[in-house]
């Protein structure tokens, strides 16, 4: 994993409430047994026609869009299948944060262990984001702050997690290191 | 302090209680896996040299990815696509190389992973239980603690049998009253995703209890838990009682003789204490319910079977009714039914094709629709054709398949088409979950049992 300390980027608005991981990333593409290359299939069904064709007035197919590495999201992003292949694809995408007012549980643990900041902000910020003209966002993890249009707003994200995104490591590098507890655990417990 | 079930699950498999460094390290007893979220995380073993800890924790199908037609005479099986061939061979690689029992074709007890599990008694009560698929919540029937995980903690507990995990909030949902007639857990599950909402439950583990829980069976239980992820929840759970008991004595894996006496007495006393406390309780009322069904794009959007269509004012309401091809005021008893699915880990226990059965005895389906059975395992499908149950199915013009997923998600090639309206006893309404531009209408086998003889959506009750 990357490490991760600061953004600064455009972002893209999708408002829908309940995006749910069928939405990032259908069924279809997940006989893959590779982490590459999702990126283009992400939101497939939103994004391109019947033909293959991509829909102009989808927010991902816009020009000022395609290099934004933030994403704001609807109420409860993430919800439905715990397949990890949606933060997979939307790190192929390129975006590195997703904001909503609710995130799954499974998504958001799933997007923070790819070093996919995952970020729930109160009601009243969420709106004003969702509904921005100007589309310019500081996120920055060290002091876990964001800055949108000229005011901050402090963040929460689990502390492992975030040692883990900022440092760029691995869970299971801390999990492997749990040798000796795990062992005794199974000793006293068979 | 009295404790609830999980409290109990959860304390007697922390390894290490969470820190402010780090979070807690909770100890997996049962890992299930199958094809489609496993493989990237064997690779990282392979890349990191390391080897599965406990294989004998460890138990692997194959279910997602695998065609549900029979292989031709010569043996090959119709796999939609090579990526969905090679996906199901690696699976079978990686269990052979890292020494994991894998349940292939040839095995009896083949399955879609919450129905094979519990079948060969490999989930008991007060186990931790762990699966990349959320519908892993559905072992919570026994008194597991069982929930999914992403393909990174797949990795986890191969290598470690362990996760990284904070200890989710608690909520206890409390279901009372004697549903109607023509019910089922079906019904009452998604009454309670109705009433608490789709996120109702992010962050918390429900326990369900009250008279309308007991009086479940264990298959029952299975389809209420399978649900809570429909909820937000990671996890449901029901107190074992003599029934958890019934149902697991002389199965494969369960324990045998002293052993066993012992085991019910450890699992008997799993139960919440008087006085436990829960983070959020919620009380559900299920007295004469009503057959249920989803009308809408996600399970929260539901109701009565003689619902009718709710007014678009709002965003999502509007989006759901354009998809679904739906008007503000109509109903949605007689509107006309495409695909009829009979299966998933939600519904494909012989007790939901008995339920099915039951209606389409001697009965047709309507000539436009297509109906497809899809046992849940190969245990199921036996049983159903010991009973004669496929003969049912198929004298009334459905087609009789090999277990699987099958058309839950529209993997393996089996799918409805775009604006086809699907009534399904499957567990997700997404937008097209079961094929592009597909509808989905979530029902009991009951109902779209009754949907599939009249043609259009159709009240169960109507055919009891
Ligand atoms: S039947 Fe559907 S919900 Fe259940 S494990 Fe298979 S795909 Fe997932």
């Amino acid at each position: 994993m990357e490490a991760l300390k600061r953004i600064e980027s455009c972002f893209v608005v999708l408002p829908e409430e309940n995006i749910d991981t069928d939405q990032i990333i259908p069924a279809q593409f997940l006989t893959t047994t590779s982490r590459e290359g999702l990126g283009q299939h992400a939101f497939h069904h939103w994004r391109y026609d019947e033909n293959g064709q991509p829909k102009p007035d989808f927010p991902f197919n816009q020009a000022e869009n395609t290099h934004c590495q933030v994403l704001v999201a609807g109420h409860n992003f993430g919800c439905g299948s715990s397949r990890e292949h949606a933060p997979w694809a939307l790190l192929d995408m390129g975006l590195k944060a997703v904001i909503s007012s609710e995130i799954a549980d499974i998504f958001r643990n799933n997007s923070l262990k790819n070093g996919l900041l995952a970020i729930v902000v109160p009601e009243s910020l969420h709106r004003q984001l969702l509904q921005a003209s100007e589309r310019k966002i500081i996120i920055d993890l060290e002091n876990q702050q964001l800055t949108f249009a000229g005011q901050h707003h402090a963040f929460e994200v689990d502390g492992f997690a975030r040692h883990c995104m900022l440092n760029g490591l691995d869970p299971l590098g801390f999990l492997l290191e749990q040798q000796p507890a795990i062992d005794a655990y199974e000793n006293t417990h068979g | 302090m009295p404790k609830s079930l999980f409290d109990k699950v959860w304390e007697a498999h922390e390894v290490l209680p969470q820190s402010p460094d780090h979070p807690g390290i909770l100890y997996i007893d049962l890992h299930l896996i199958h094809e489609v979220t496993s493989p990237q995380a064997f690779t990282v073993l392979r890349e990191r040299g390391l080897k599965v800890r406990r294989p004998d924790r460890t138990l692997a199908t194959m279910d997602h990815s695998t065609p549900t037609l029979p292989p031709d005479a010569s043996g090959q099986r119709p796999y939609v696509s090579e990526a969905a061939r090679r996906q199901v061979e690696q699976l079978q690689k990686n269990c052979a190389e890292f020494g994991i029992e894998l349940h292939d074709y040839q095995s009896p007890h083949r399955g879609i992973v919450h129905v094979m599990a519990p079948e060969m008694g490999a989930v008991q009560p007060g186990m931790t239980v762990v699966c990349g698929d959320s519908h892993t919540s559905t072992h919570g029937a026994f008194g597991a603690l069982a929930f999914g995980i992403g393909t990174s903690e797949v990795g986890h507990v191969l290598a470690s049998q362990c996760l990284l995990q904070n200890k989710p909030k608690s909520m206890l949902v409390e279901v009372k009253g004697t549903p109607g007639p023509g019910t089922g857990a079906k019904d009452i599950i998604l009454a309670i995703i109705g009433q608490i909402g789709i996120h109702g439950g992010t962050g918390h583990v429900i326990e369900y209890r009250g008279e309308a829980i007991s009086a479940l069976s264990m298959e029952g239980r299975m389809t209420l838990c399978n649900m809570s992820i429909e909820a937000g929840a990671r996890a449901g759970m029901v107190a074992p009682d003599e029934k958890t008991l019934a149902w697991l004595k002389g199965r494969p894996r369960a324990p045998q003789g002293a052993d066993w006496e012992a085991a019910c007495q450890r699992w008997l006393a799993l139960a919440s204490d008087p006085g436990a406390t829960f983070d959020t309780v919620v009380e559900v009322d299920v007295e004469g319910l009503k057959p249920q069904i989803t009308w809408g794009t996600h399970p929260g959007m539901e109701g009565n079977i003689d619902l009718t269509l709710p007014a678009d004012d709002n965003p999502d309401t509007r989006k759901a009714l354009q998809y679904m091809g739906e008007q503000p005021g109509e109903a949605m008893l007689g509107r006309k039914v495409d695909v009829v699915f009979v299966g998933s880990c939600t519904n494909a226990r012989l007790s939901d094709l008995r339920e099915a059965a039951a209606i389409l005895r001697g009965r047709k389906i309507a000539a436009h629709v297509r109906m497809l059975v899809v046992p849940g395992s190969e245990q199921v499908r036996q049983q159903a054709e010991a009973e004669g149950l496929h003969q049912i199915f198929t004298e009334a013009g459905a087609q009789w398949r090999e277990p699987g997923c099958s058309m839950c998600i529209a993997m393996n090639g089996d799918r409805a088409g775009p604006g086809e309206l699907a009534v399904s006893t499957s567990n997700r309404n997404f937008e097209g979950r079961q094929g592009q531009g597909s509808r989905t209408v979530l029902a009991s086998p009951a109902t779209a049992a009754a949907s599939a003889v009249r043609g259009a959506i159709a009240d169960p009750r109507e055919f009891l």
